[in-house]
Protein backbone atom coordinates (compact mmCIF):
# COMPACT_ATOMS: atom_id res chain seq x y z
CA UNK A 1 0.00 0.00 0.00
CA UNK A 2 1.23 3.35 -0.81
CA UNK A 3 -0.24 6.58 1.18
CA UNK A 4 0.39 10.03 -0.15
CA UNK A 5 -0.54 12.38 2.22
CA UNK A 6 -0.34 16.63 0.69
CA UNK A 7 0.06 18.60 3.70
CA UNK A 8 2.19 18.25 7.16
CA UNK A 9 0.06 20.55 9.03
CA UNK A 10 -1.98 18.84 12.37
CA UNK A 11 -4.29 16.91 9.92
CA UNK A 12 -1.58 15.44 7.91
CA UNK A 13 -0.15 14.73 11.14
CA UNK A 14 -3.07 13.16 12.73
CA UNK A 15 -3.41 10.79 8.81
CA UNK A 16 0.30 9.49 10.19
CA UNK A 17 -0.39 8.46 13.38
CA UNK A 18 -3.65 7.04 12.16
CA UNK A 19 -2.09 5.18 9.78
CA UNK A 20 0.57 3.82 12.17
CA UNK A 21 -1.85 2.40 14.13
CA UNK A 22 -3.03 -0.03 11.70
CA UNK A 23 0.04 -0.40 9.17
CA UNK A 24 3.13 0.26 10.54
CA UNK A 25 5.23 -1.05 7.33
CA UNK A 26 3.45 0.46 4.14
CA UNK A 27 5.45 3.38 2.51
CA UNK A 28 3.73 6.99 3.10
CA UNK A 29 4.73 10.13 1.21
CA UNK A 30 4.83 13.47 2.66
CA UNK A 31 4.31 16.60 0.44
CA UNK A 32 4.66 20.03 1.88
CA UNK A 33 5.06 23.37 0.86
CA UNK A 34 6.10 24.41 3.86
CA UNK A 35 9.99 23.64 4.31
CA UNK A 36 10.39 23.65 7.96
CA UNK A 37 9.59 21.84 11.36
CA UNK A 38 6.45 20.09 12.48
CA UNK A 39 4.35 22.98 14.15
CA UNK A 40 1.10 23.66 14.96
CA UNK A 41 -0.08 27.32 13.66
CA UNK A 42 -2.08 28.50 16.61
CA UNK A 43 1.39 28.58 18.63
CA UNK A 44 2.87 31.65 15.65
CA UNK A 45 1.22 34.48 18.17
CA UNK A 46 3.33 32.60 20.99
CA UNK A 47 6.21 32.93 19.58
CA UNK A 48 6.00 36.11 18.81
CA UNK A 49 4.77 37.04 22.41
CA UNK A 50 8.23 34.76 23.78
CA UNK A 51 5.78 32.53 25.89
CA UNK A 52 6.89 29.76 23.33
CA UNK A 53 10.50 29.27 21.20
CA UNK A 54 11.11 28.04 18.06
CA UNK A 55 12.41 25.37 20.02
CA UNK A 56 9.45 24.27 22.22
CA UNK A 57 6.58 25.22 19.55
CA UNK A 58 7.56 21.41 18.08
CA UNK A 59 4.53 19.88 17.87
CA UNK A 60 6.47 16.77 16.97
CA UNK A 61 10.06 15.46 17.38
CA UNK A 62 11.99 16.54 14.64
CA UNK A 63 12.76 12.37 14.04
CA UNK A 64 9.33 12.21 13.58
CA UNK A 65 8.93 11.50 9.87
CA UNK A 66 12.04 9.01 10.39
CA UNK A 67 10.50 6.81 13.54
CA UNK A 68 7.15 7.02 11.53
CA UNK A 69 8.86 5.88 8.33
CA UNK A 70 7.76 9.08 6.04
CA UNK A 71 9.14 9.78 2.91
CA UNK A 72 8.93 13.62 2.40
CA UNK A 73 9.36 15.93 -0.14
CA UNK A 74 9.33 19.51 1.99
CA UNK A 75 9.09 23.03 -0.45
CA UNK A 76 7.50 20.82 -2.99
CA UNK A 77 3.78 21.69 -4.29
CA UNK A 78 1.54 19.29 -5.48
CA UNK A 79 -0.18 20.96 -8.83
CA UNK A 80 -1.94 18.10 -10.13
CA UNK A 81 -3.71 14.83 -8.48
CA UNK A 82 -4.51 12.40 -11.84
CA UNK A 83 -6.97 10.64 -10.00
CA UNK A 84 -7.04 7.78 -13.16
CA UNK A 85 -3.71 6.35 -13.18
CA UNK A 86 -3.51 7.41 -9.39
CA UNK A 87 -0.52 9.71 -9.11
CA UNK A 88 0.18 13.39 -7.89
CA UNK A 89 2.35 15.74 -9.99
CA UNK A 90 4.67 17.81 -8.24
CA UNK A 91 5.64 21.29 -9.59
CA UNK A 92 9.06 19.45 -10.44
CA UNK A 93 6.85 17.30 -12.62
CA UNK A 94 8.02 14.93 -10.60
CA UNK A 95 5.23 12.13 -10.26
CA UNK A 96 4.45 10.12 -7.12
CA UNK A 97 2.04 6.96 -7.20
CA UNK A 98 -0.15 6.42 -4.71
CA UNK A 99 -3.11 3.58 -3.44
CA UNK A 100 -4.64 6.01 -0.91
CA UNK A 101 -4.04 9.77 -1.35
CA UNK A 102 -4.93 12.36 1.89
CA UNK A 103 -5.26 16.20 0.92
CA UNK A 104 -4.66 18.05 3.92
CA UNK A 105 -4.13 21.34 2.09
CA UNK A 106 -5.47 24.07 4.52
CA UNK A 107 -6.84 27.04 4.43
CA UNK A 108 -5.07 30.17 3.24
CA UNK A 109 -5.79 34.50 4.60
CA UNK A 110 -8.35 35.88 2.67
CA UNK A 111 -7.18 39.51 1.16
CA UNK A 112 -10.05 41.70 0.89
CA UNK A 113 -9.64 44.40 -1.60
CA UNK A 114 -8.96 47.30 -0.78
CA UNK A 115 -7.89 50.71 -2.97
CA UNK A 116 -4.34 50.64 -2.79
CA UNK A 117 -3.56 47.65 -0.98
CA UNK A 118 -1.25 46.65 -3.55
CA UNK A 119 1.73 49.16 -2.79
CA UNK A 120 1.52 48.52 0.64
CA UNK A 121 4.75 46.83 1.52
CA UNK A 122 4.98 46.50 4.88
CA UNK A 123 1.93 44.09 5.20
CA UNK A 124 1.67 40.86 6.87
CA UNK A 125 -0.57 38.04 7.24
CA UNK A 126 -0.75 35.89 10.34
CA UNK A 127 -0.81 32.16 9.73
CA UNK A 128 2.39 30.64 9.31
CA UNK A 129 5.50 30.19 10.87
CA UNK A 130 7.22 32.17 7.89
CA UNK A 131 4.06 34.96 8.74
CA UNK A 132 5.36 35.29 12.32
CA UNK A 133 9.17 35.55 11.68
CA UNK A 134 8.27 38.33 9.11
CA UNK A 135 6.26 40.23 11.17
CA UNK A 136 8.38 39.57 14.34
CA UNK A 137 11.17 41.29 12.72
CA UNK A 138 9.72 44.47 11.65
CA UNK A 139 8.62 44.89 15.38
CA UNK A 140 9.79 48.33 17.38
CA UNK A 141 8.58 49.80 19.96
CA UNK A 142 8.35 53.37 17.54
CA UNK A 143 5.74 51.48 15.16
CA UNK A 144 1.91 51.66 15.07
CA UNK A 145 0.05 48.17 14.06
CA UNK A 146 -3.13 48.23 12.28
CA UNK A 147 -4.76 45.22 11.96
CA UNK A 148 -7.86 44.18 9.54
CA UNK A 149 -10.19 42.04 11.77
CA UNK A 150 -11.04 41.62 14.97
CA UNK A 151 -11.51 37.42 15.47
CA UNK A 152 -9.43 35.16 16.76
CA UNK A 153 -6.43 35.37 14.46
CA UNK A 154 -6.28 39.61 14.32
CA UNK A 155 -7.25 39.55 17.96
CA UNK A 156 -4.19 36.85 19.10
CA UNK A 157 -1.75 39.08 16.93
CA UNK A 158 -2.87 41.96 18.92
CA UNK A 159 -2.09 40.50 21.82
CA UNK A 160 1.21 38.83 20.73
CA UNK A 161 2.47 42.66 19.21
CA UNK A 162 1.39 44.50 21.74
CA UNK A 163 4.22 44.54 24.28
CA UNK A 164 6.61 45.38 21.74
CA UNK A 165 4.77 48.45 19.77
CA UNK A 166 3.89 51.56 20.02
CA UNK A 167 0.19 51.01 19.54
CA UNK A 168 -2.37 48.65 17.86
CA UNK A 169 -5.22 49.82 15.90
CA UNK A 170 -7.78 46.95 15.34
CA UNK A 171 -10.67 47.36 12.53
CA UNK A 172 -13.52 45.48 12.12
CA UNK A 173 -16.54 45.03 9.30
CA UNK A 174 -18.59 43.66 12.55
CA UNK A 175 -20.55 45.12 15.59
CA UNK A 176 -18.71 43.22 18.09
CA UNK A 177 -15.25 41.30 18.56
CA UNK A 178 -14.99 37.67 17.76
CA UNK A 179 -18.62 37.31 16.39
CA UNK A 180 -18.59 33.93 15.32
CA UNK A 181 -17.26 32.24 19.04
CA UNK A 182 -18.99 34.98 21.65
CA UNK A 183 -22.52 36.43 22.06
CA UNK A 184 -23.17 40.11 22.63
CA UNK A 185 -22.48 39.44 26.61
CA UNK A 186 -19.17 38.09 26.10
CA UNK A 187 -18.30 40.44 23.70
CA UNK A 188 -18.99 43.28 26.14
CA UNK A 189 -16.44 41.59 28.77
CA UNK A 190 -14.31 40.92 26.37
CA UNK A 191 -14.12 44.02 24.34
CA UNK A 192 -13.65 46.19 27.87
CA UNK A 193 -11.03 44.15 28.78
CA UNK A 194 -8.64 44.02 25.80
CA UNK A 195 -9.53 48.09 25.28
CA UNK A 196 -8.72 48.36 28.95
CA UNK A 197 -4.95 46.90 28.06
CA UNK A 198 -4.72 49.55 25.38
CA UNK A 199 -6.02 48.09 22.24
CA UNK A 200 -7.79 50.83 20.25
CA UNK A 201 -10.96 48.94 18.62
CA UNK A 202 -12.80 50.08 16.07
CA UNK A 203 -16.00 48.53 15.19
CA UNK A 204 -18.81 48.78 12.71
CA UNK A 205 -16.17 50.49 9.93
CA UNK A 206 -13.51 49.24 7.61
CA UNK A 207 -10.64 50.53 5.20
CA UNK A 208 -11.59 52.53 2.85
CA UNK A 209 -8.45 53.40 0.92
CA UNK A 210 -4.81 52.74 2.33
CA UNK A 211 -1.34 53.68 1.35
CA UNK A 212 2.16 53.34 3.04
CA UNK A 213 1.46 55.13 5.85
CA UNK A 214 -2.28 55.90 6.19
CA UNK A 215 -5.44 53.89 5.85
CA UNK A 216 -8.87 56.02 5.66
CA UNK A 217 -12.10 54.38 7.19
CA UNK A 218 -15.62 54.56 5.11
CA UNK A 219 -16.47 56.58 8.45
CA UNK A 220 -13.54 59.03 7.04
CA UNK A 221 -11.33 58.41 10.30
CA UNK A 222 -7.61 58.77 9.18
CA UNK A 223 -5.31 56.15 10.73
CA UNK A 224 -1.22 56.32 10.68
CA UNK A 225 0.42 52.93 10.73
CA UNK A 226 3.86 51.64 9.74
CA UNK A 227 2.91 47.30 9.90
CA UNK A 228 -0.31 46.37 8.18
CA UNK A 229 -1.55 42.75 9.29
CA UNK A 230 -4.65 41.42 7.10
CA UNK A 231 -6.67 39.16 9.74
CA UNK A 232 -10.21 39.11 7.74
CA UNK A 233 -10.58 35.54 8.02
CA UNK A 234 -9.22 32.76 5.50
CA UNK A 235 -10.18 30.68 2.78
CA UNK A 236 -10.36 26.46 2.42
CA UNK A 237 -7.13 25.36 -0.09
CA UNK A 238 -9.93 23.19 -2.87
CA UNK A 239 -8.66 23.97 -6.12
CA UNK A 240 -6.63 20.66 -6.44
CA UNK A 241 -10.07 18.90 -5.10
CA UNK A 242 -11.73 20.68 -7.52
CA UNK A 243 -9.81 20.30 -10.62
CA UNK A 244 -9.76 16.08 -9.65
CA UNK A 245 -13.70 16.70 -10.18
CA UNK A 246 -14.23 15.74 -6.04
CA UNK A 247 -17.77 17.19 -4.61
CA UNK A 248 -16.69 20.74 -2.77
CA UNK A 249 -19.07 23.16 -1.41
CA UNK A 250 -17.29 26.20 0.56
CA UNK A 251 -14.88 23.33 1.73
CA UNK A 252 -14.37 19.76 0.32
CA UNK A 253 -16.72 17.49 1.19
CA UNK A 254 -16.12 14.30 3.36
CA UNK A 255 -18.00 11.48 5.19
CA UNK A 256 -17.73 10.76 8.71
CA UNK A 257 -14.84 8.55 7.50
CA UNK A 258 -13.12 11.35 6.37
CA UNK A 259 -13.67 10.06 2.57
CA UNK A 260 -13.77 12.47 -0.15
CA UNK A 261 -16.31 11.23 -3.23
CA UNK A 262 -13.38 9.45 -4.61
CA UNK A 263 -13.04 6.18 -2.99
CA UNK A 264 -9.12 6.02 -2.88
CA UNK A 265 -9.11 9.79 -1.87
CA UNK A 266 -9.98 11.56 1.85
CA UNK A 267 -9.38 14.86 2.92
CA UNK A 268 -9.36 16.37 6.96
CA UNK A 269 -8.48 19.43 8.61
CA UNK A 270 -9.25 23.36 7.06
CA UNK A 271 -9.99 22.05 3.42
CA UNK A 272 -13.00 20.56 4.52
CA UNK A 273 -16.35 20.64 5.98
CA UNK A 274 -17.49 18.69 9.08
CA UNK A 275 -21.01 18.06 10.08
CA UNK A 276 -21.62 20.28 13.13
CA UNK A 277 -23.63 18.00 15.17
CA UNK A 278 -24.97 20.76 17.22
CA UNK A 279 -26.45 23.23 14.75
CA UNK A 280 -26.85 19.63 12.48
CA UNK A 281 -25.60 21.21 9.38
CA UNK A 282 -21.91 20.83 7.44
CA UNK A 283 -19.53 23.56 8.41
CA UNK A 284 -15.78 24.94 7.83
CA UNK A 285 -14.47 23.57 11.50
CA UNK A 286 -10.88 25.15 11.06
CA UNK A 287 -9.90 23.83 14.34
CA UNK A 288 -6.84 22.30 15.82
CA UNK A 289 -8.35 19.33 17.57
CA UNK A 290 -11.31 18.66 14.68
CA UNK A 291 -7.83 18.70 11.97
CA UNK A 292 -6.63 16.12 14.14
CA UNK A 293 -9.34 13.99 14.92
CA UNK A 294 -10.27 14.12 11.51
CA UNK A 295 -6.98 13.21 10.13
CA UNK A 296 -6.32 10.72 12.59
CA UNK A 297 -10.04 9.36 11.46
CA UNK A 298 -9.38 9.13 7.71
CA UNK A 299 -5.52 7.56 8.22
CA UNK A 300 -7.16 4.52 9.96
CA UNK A 301 -9.80 4.16 6.99
CA UNK A 302 -6.90 4.60 4.57
CA UNK A 303 -5.07 1.64 6.23
CA UNK A 304 -8.25 -0.30 5.95
CA UNK A 305 -9.28 0.01 9.57
CA UNK A 306 -12.78 1.10 10.25
CA UNK A 307 -13.23 4.62 12.43
CA UNK A 308 -15.55 7.01 12.16
CA UNK A 309 -15.49 10.77 12.96
CA UNK A 310 -19.09 11.71 13.73
CA UNK A 311 -18.93 14.33 16.64
CA UNK A 312 -17.40 17.08 15.85
CA UNK A 313 -18.38 20.95 16.60
CA UNK A 314 -17.13 24.12 17.06
CA UNK A 315 -14.63 24.62 20.29
CA UNK A 316 -12.72 27.09 21.49
CA UNK A 317 -10.17 27.81 23.97
CA UNK A 318 -8.60 31.00 24.38
CA UNK A 319 -6.74 33.70 26.42
CA UNK A 320 -6.43 37.23 25.68
CA UNK A 321 -4.25 39.48 27.49
CA UNK A 322 -4.92 37.10 30.53
CA UNK A 323 -8.53 36.69 30.25
CA UNK A 324 -9.50 33.18 29.52
CA UNK A 325 -12.82 31.87 27.31
CA UNK A 326 -14.11 28.66 26.34
CA UNK A 327 -16.87 28.20 24.20
CA UNK A 328 -18.34 25.10 21.96
CA UNK A 329 -21.45 24.12 20.24
CA UNK A 330 -23.80 26.70 18.68
CA UNK A 331 -26.28 29.50 21.04
CA UNK A 332 -29.71 28.39 19.68
CA UNK A 333 -32.11 27.15 22.33
CA UNK A 334 -33.05 28.29 26.13
CA UNK A 335 -30.27 29.69 27.93
CA UNK A 336 -28.93 29.65 31.63
CA UNK A 337 -27.03 32.76 32.28
CA UNK A 338 -24.87 33.44 35.51
CA UNK A 339 -22.77 36.66 35.26
CA UNK A 340 -21.12 37.70 38.15
CA UNK A 341 -21.37 41.72 39.56
CA UNK A 342 -17.83 43.20 38.11
CA UNK A 343 -18.67 41.26 34.80
CA UNK A 344 -15.25 39.40 35.25
CA UNK A 345 -16.70 36.14 34.69
CA UNK A 346 -19.75 34.69 32.54
CA UNK A 347 -20.95 31.38 31.99
CA UNK A 348 -23.61 31.37 29.37
CA UNK A 349 -25.09 26.95 28.44
CA UNK A 350 -27.56 27.01 26.22
CA UNK A 351 -30.36 23.87 25.89
CA UNK A 352 -32.28 22.39 23.75
CA UNK A 353 -34.99 19.39 24.19
CA UNK A 354 -33.30 18.40 27.01
CA UNK A 355 -29.82 18.47 25.27
CA UNK A 356 -27.08 21.12 25.89
CA UNK A 357 -26.18 22.48 22.63
CA UNK A 358 -23.65 25.10 23.27
CA UNK A 359 -21.60 27.15 26.29
CA UNK A 360 -19.72 30.33 26.47
CA UNK A 361 -17.67 31.11 29.49
CA UNK A 362 -15.23 33.50 30.50
CA UNK A 363 -12.84 34.24 33.43
CA UNK A 364 -13.15 30.63 35.48
CA UNK A 365 -13.02 27.87 33.18
CA UNK A 366 -12.11 24.78 35.36
CA UNK A 367 -13.67 21.28 34.88
CA UNK A 368 -15.57 22.66 31.47
CA UNK A 369 -14.94 19.50 29.83
CA UNK A 370 -17.31 18.09 31.45
CA UNK A 371 -19.97 20.65 29.49
CA UNK A 372 -18.27 19.63 26.45
CA UNK A 373 -18.83 15.80 27.29
CA UNK A 374 -22.87 16.21 27.86
CA UNK A 375 -22.76 18.05 23.87
CA UNK A 376 -20.46 15.69 22.27
CA UNK A 377 -22.14 12.47 23.74
CA UNK A 378 -25.71 14.04 23.53
CA UNK A 379 -26.36 13.44 27.13
CA UNK A 380 -30.14 13.28 28.29
CA UNK A 381 -30.00 16.14 30.53
CA UNK A 382 -33.34 14.38 32.69
CA UNK A 383 -30.55 11.77 33.33
CA UNK A 384 -28.59 13.89 34.83
CA UNK A 385 -28.18 17.06 38.48
CA UNK A 386 -28.99 19.42 35.75
CA UNK A 387 -29.41 21.95 38.55
CA UNK A 388 -26.28 20.75 40.32
CA UNK A 389 -24.27 20.95 37.20
CA UNK A 390 -26.01 23.97 36.00
CA UNK A 391 -23.79 25.99 38.67
CA UNK A 392 -20.60 24.06 38.89
CA UNK A 393 -19.17 21.18 36.36
CA UNK A 394 -18.84 17.98 38.39
CA UNK A 395 -19.37 14.21 38.36
CA UNK A 396 -21.45 14.57 41.01
CA UNK A 397 -24.25 15.56 38.60
CA UNK A 398 -23.85 11.95 37.24
CA UNK A 399 -25.42 9.21 38.07
CA UNK A 400 -24.08 6.42 40.30
CA UNK A 401 -23.71 3.92 38.11
CA UNK A 402 -22.19 6.45 35.52
CA UNK A 403 -19.15 7.02 38.30
CA UNK A 404 -18.84 3.37 39.37
CA UNK A 405 -17.89 2.78 35.57
CA UNK A 406 -15.48 5.91 34.96
CA UNK A 407 -13.93 6.33 38.16
CA UNK A 408 -14.40 2.84 39.27
CA UNK A 409 -14.08 0.55 36.47
CA UNK A 410 -16.79 -1.56 37.08
CA UNK A 411 -18.17 -3.24 34.09
CA UNK B 1 -2.25 -1.14 31.66
CA UNK B 2 -2.65 -0.51 35.48
CA UNK B 3 -4.87 2.57 35.77
CA UNK B 4 -6.24 3.93 39.65
CA UNK B 5 -9.55 2.71 40.37
CA UNK B 6 -12.16 4.60 42.62
CA UNK B 7 -14.60 2.58 45.03
CA UNK B 8 -16.88 5.23 45.86
CA UNK B 9 -18.39 3.00 48.37
CA UNK B 10 -14.97 3.14 50.70
CA UNK B 11 -14.05 6.71 49.96
CA UNK B 12 -13.92 8.50 53.53
CA UNK B 13 -13.81 11.73 51.92
CA UNK B 14 -10.87 12.55 54.10
CA UNK B 15 -9.00 14.27 51.37
CA UNK B 16 -5.71 12.34 52.42
CA UNK B 17 -5.29 11.32 48.57
CA UNK B 18 -5.02 15.14 48.09
CA UNK B 19 -2.38 15.54 50.56
CA UNK B 20 -0.64 12.47 49.39
CA UNK B 21 -0.42 13.39 45.82
CA UNK B 22 0.35 17.26 46.38
CA UNK B 23 3.62 16.20 48.86
CA UNK B 24 4.37 13.08 46.00
CA UNK B 25 4.82 16.22 43.48
CA UNK B 26 6.07 18.77 45.44
CA UNK B 27 9.62 17.35 45.26
CA UNK B 28 10.42 17.89 48.78
CA UNK B 29 11.52 15.10 50.99
CA UNK B 30 9.78 16.17 54.09
CA UNK B 31 6.40 15.77 54.23
CA UNK B 32 5.39 18.71 56.34
CA UNK B 33 7.61 20.87 54.63
CA UNK B 34 5.54 20.12 51.36
CA UNK B 35 2.05 20.49 52.66
CA UNK B 36 2.48 22.98 55.97
CA UNK B 37 0.51 26.28 55.60
CA UNK B 38 0.71 25.80 51.67
CA UNK B 39 -2.32 25.91 49.22
CA UNK B 40 -2.06 22.15 47.88
CA UNK B 41 -3.06 21.78 44.14
CA UNK B 42 -3.11 17.84 44.22
CA UNK B 43 -3.85 16.13 40.63
CA UNK B 44 -6.99 14.14 41.89
CA UNK B 45 -9.53 15.83 43.76
CA UNK B 46 -12.56 14.81 46.25
CA UNK B 47 -16.21 15.65 45.04
CA UNK B 48 -18.56 15.65 47.81
CA UNK B 49 -22.44 15.90 47.74
CA UNK B 50 -25.03 15.33 50.45
CA UNK B 51 -22.71 12.98 52.08
CA UNK B 52 -21.51 10.98 48.55
CA UNK B 53 -17.93 11.03 48.56
CA UNK B 54 -15.40 9.68 45.40
CA UNK B 55 -11.90 11.24 44.17
CA UNK B 56 -11.36 12.05 40.56
CA UNK B 57 -8.00 11.97 38.64
CA UNK B 58 -6.74 11.38 35.11
CA UNK B 59 -8.22 8.17 33.56
CA UNK B 60 -5.41 7.92 30.96
CA UNK B 61 -8.13 7.41 28.26
CA UNK B 62 -7.36 5.00 25.77
CA UNK B 63 -9.17 7.92 22.96
CA UNK B 64 -8.16 10.97 25.30
CA UNK B 65 -9.23 14.27 23.59
CA UNK B 66 -6.74 16.06 25.71
CA UNK B 67 -4.43 14.71 23.82
CA UNK B 68 -5.42 14.91 20.20
CA UNK B 69 -6.89 18.80 20.76
CA UNK B 70 -3.53 19.61 22.19
CA UNK B 71 -2.12 22.60 20.26
CA UNK B 72 1.06 22.40 21.27
CA UNK B 73 1.80 19.01 21.49
CA UNK B 74 2.81 19.32 25.06
CA UNK B 75 0.41 16.25 25.95
CA UNK B 76 1.55 12.90 24.35
CA UNK B 77 0.98 9.31 25.25
CA UNK B 78 3.43 6.94 26.57
CA UNK B 79 2.89 3.52 27.16
CA UNK B 80 -0.44 4.49 28.18
CA UNK B 81 0.38 7.14 30.74
CA UNK B 82 -1.11 10.61 29.61
CA UNK B 83 2.21 12.92 30.03
CA UNK B 84 2.32 16.80 30.48
CA UNK B 85 5.33 18.39 29.19
CA UNK B 86 4.67 21.83 31.05
CA UNK B 87 7.79 23.42 29.31
CA UNK B 88 5.65 22.99 26.15
CA UNK B 89 2.32 23.85 27.44
CA UNK B 90 1.28 27.30 25.99
CA UNK B 91 -1.73 27.51 28.74
CA UNK B 92 -4.74 27.72 26.01
CA UNK B 93 -6.75 25.21 28.05
CA UNK B 94 -8.08 23.61 25.11
CA UNK B 95 -7.43 20.28 26.75
CA UNK B 96 -9.74 21.47 30.02
CA UNK B 97 -12.20 21.97 27.13
CA UNK B 98 -11.70 18.75 26.00
CA UNK B 99 -11.23 16.39 28.97
CA UNK B 100 -14.97 14.80 29.79
CA UNK B 101 -14.26 13.87 33.88
CA UNK B 102 -12.60 17.59 34.53
CA UNK B 103 -9.37 16.01 35.58
CA UNK B 104 -7.02 18.25 33.71
CA UNK B 105 -6.20 22.33 35.38
CA UNK B 106 -4.95 25.24 35.00
CA UNK B 107 -1.65 25.46 37.58
CA UNK B 108 -0.58 28.52 39.46
CA UNK B 109 2.04 29.09 35.82
CA UNK B 110 -0.76 29.10 33.70
CA UNK B 111 0.14 26.22 32.12
CA UNK B 112 -1.85 22.53 32.61
CA UNK B 113 -1.27 19.75 35.24
CA UNK B 114 -2.30 16.69 35.57
CA UNK B 115 -1.87 13.14 37.11
CA UNK B 116 0.99 11.33 35.66
CA UNK B 117 0.26 8.31 37.96
CA UNK B 118 3.53 9.36 39.88
CA UNK B 119 5.48 8.28 37.12
CA UNK B 120 7.45 11.11 37.10
CA UNK B 121 8.71 12.43 40.35
CA UNK B 122 10.54 10.62 43.14
CA UNK B 123 8.34 7.82 44.48
CA UNK B 124 7.03 5.66 40.90
CA UNK B 125 3.52 4.88 41.82
CA UNK B 126 0.63 6.41 42.69
CA UNK B 127 0.78 8.38 46.04
CA UNK B 128 -2.98 8.96 46.51
CA UNK B 129 -3.04 5.12 46.35
CA UNK B 130 -0.63 4.30 49.44
CA UNK B 131 -2.27 7.05 51.20
CA UNK B 132 -5.99 6.20 51.25
CA UNK B 133 -6.29 4.79 54.58
CA UNK B 134 -9.76 2.27 53.42
CA UNK B 135 -8.40 1.26 49.96
CA UNK B 136 -10.67 2.89 48.32
CA UNK B 137 -8.87 4.06 45.96
CA UNK B 138 -6.46 1.10 44.11
CA UNK B 139 -3.98 1.08 41.15
CA UNK B 140 -5.07 -2.23 39.03
CA UNK B 141 -4.62 -3.80 35.79
CA UNK B 142 -8.16 -4.43 34.74
CA UNK B 143 -7.67 -5.23 31.02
Amino acid sequence: MKYVIIGSSIAAIGCIEGIRSVDKKSEITVISKEDTFIYSRPLISYLIEEKTSLEKMRYREDDFYEKQNCKTYLGREVIKINDKNKVVILNNNEKIAYDKLMIATGSRPFIPEIKGIEKVKNKFTFMTLDDALSLKKKLTENKNVLILGAGLIGLKCAEAVMDKVKSVTVVDLAKRILPSILDEDGCKIVTKHIENKGVNLILDDSIDSIDEKNAILKSGKEIEYDIFVIAVGVRANTELAKETGLKTNRAIITDEKGKTSNKDIYAAGDCTESYDITSDDTKVLALLPNAYLKGETAGINMAGGDKTYDNAMPMNSLGLFGLHMVTAGSYEGESYIDINENETNYKRLIYKNNLLKGFIIIGDVRRCGIYTKLIREKIDLRQIDFELIKDKPQLMAFSRKYRDETLGGVK
Amino acid sequence: MKRIYVNEKWCLGCHLCEYYCAYANSNESDMVKALKNIKIRPKIKIEELNGVTSAVSCRHCNEPYCVKGCISGALSINEGVINIDKNKCIGCFTCVLSCPYGAIEPDEDGVVDKCELCMKNSFGSPQCVKGCPNNAIVYEERG
